[in-house]
């Protein structure tokens, strides 16, 4: 498991670009549904987006999100499935 | 040992009944206790129950305000690429359906105070449908609808 996360200053605003590597299995897959269910990004430690996905969400899931921010700045990344496995990882804005 | 132990559980059990309570009273929503992920969304069948799931109705006004981009055509509708982003002031929520998917709605962003009301991903469509981008502005929801035709469908097993 990995997620991997760039996060990119310009003109105060964040962007945010994160991959996270899961199968997403849908309920006709071997072992599925499988899929993460909750995403949280968080700026400095405070939300800034929670994401909800369902297994229709893509394989190998991408995220995109932008919010008010500066470089140096502390992103974390975490998500959970509905097996209760999860990941996270934390990046400074660059 | 023992009445220490139990007094640890007793409090934990107390702390537990309180929230509880206010959780049943409403003085708190489940989902500013903990980012529960919403089933009752995610498991509604067709696009009228999952909008009315998700945003409390399936009639919401369009508005010119949303910029919903996806191909016109996907040759591989297990990878969609849909980006959506307004320039509505106060947006607190993004959801994104997928109509003809048997569980439509394919994910809902909640956005904090300072976070731009413009996301991306990718999704999976089982075959050509229209896509749904809905908005929460304030306390109302608005949405735009876009058609994707699928080459190849992307739900299979």
């Amino acid at each position: 498991m990995s997620i991997r996360v760039r996060a990119q200053e310009s003109n105060g605003v964040v962007n945010v670009r994160a991959l996270m590597s899961h199968d997403m299995l849908v309920p006709d897959d071997d072992g599925g549904p499988h899929f993460i269910e909750t995403v949280e990004i968080k700026r400095n430690g405070e939300d800034a987006v929670t994401a909800h996905w369902n297994f229709t969400v893509s394989r190998n899931p991408f995220l995109q999100v932008e919010f008010d921010g500066s470089a140096g700045d502390t992103v974390s990344v975490s998500w959970t499935d509905n097996k209760g496995e999860s990941d996270s990882t934390e990046v400074e804005v660059g | 040992m023992i009445s220490t132990k139990r007094r640890v559980f007793l409090k934990g059990t107390l702390a537990a009944g309180t929230v509880g309570v206010a959780v049943g009273a409403g003085l708190l929503a489940p989902s500013k206790l903990l980012a529960a992920w919403p089933s009752e969304m995610f498991e509604a069948e067709g696009l009228d129950a999952a909008m009315e799931a998700a945003l409390g109705s399936s009639d919401i006004p369009d508005s010119d305000d949303i910029d919903l981009s996806a191909p016109e055509i996907a040759e591989n509708g297990a990878v969609v690429p849909v980006s959506v982003e307004t320039g509505m002031d106060d947006v607190s929520e993004i959801a994104i359906f997928v109509e003809k998917n048997d569980f439509s709605l394919s994910g809902r962003y909640v956005l904090a105070d300072g976070t731009k009301p413009k996301v991306s991903s990718r999704i999976r469509m089982g075959e050509s449908s229209n896509v749904i981008a809905a908005v929460k502005s304030g306390d109302d929801w608005y949405k735009t609808v876009r058609e994707v035709k699928v080459t190849v469908g992307g739900c299979g097993g």
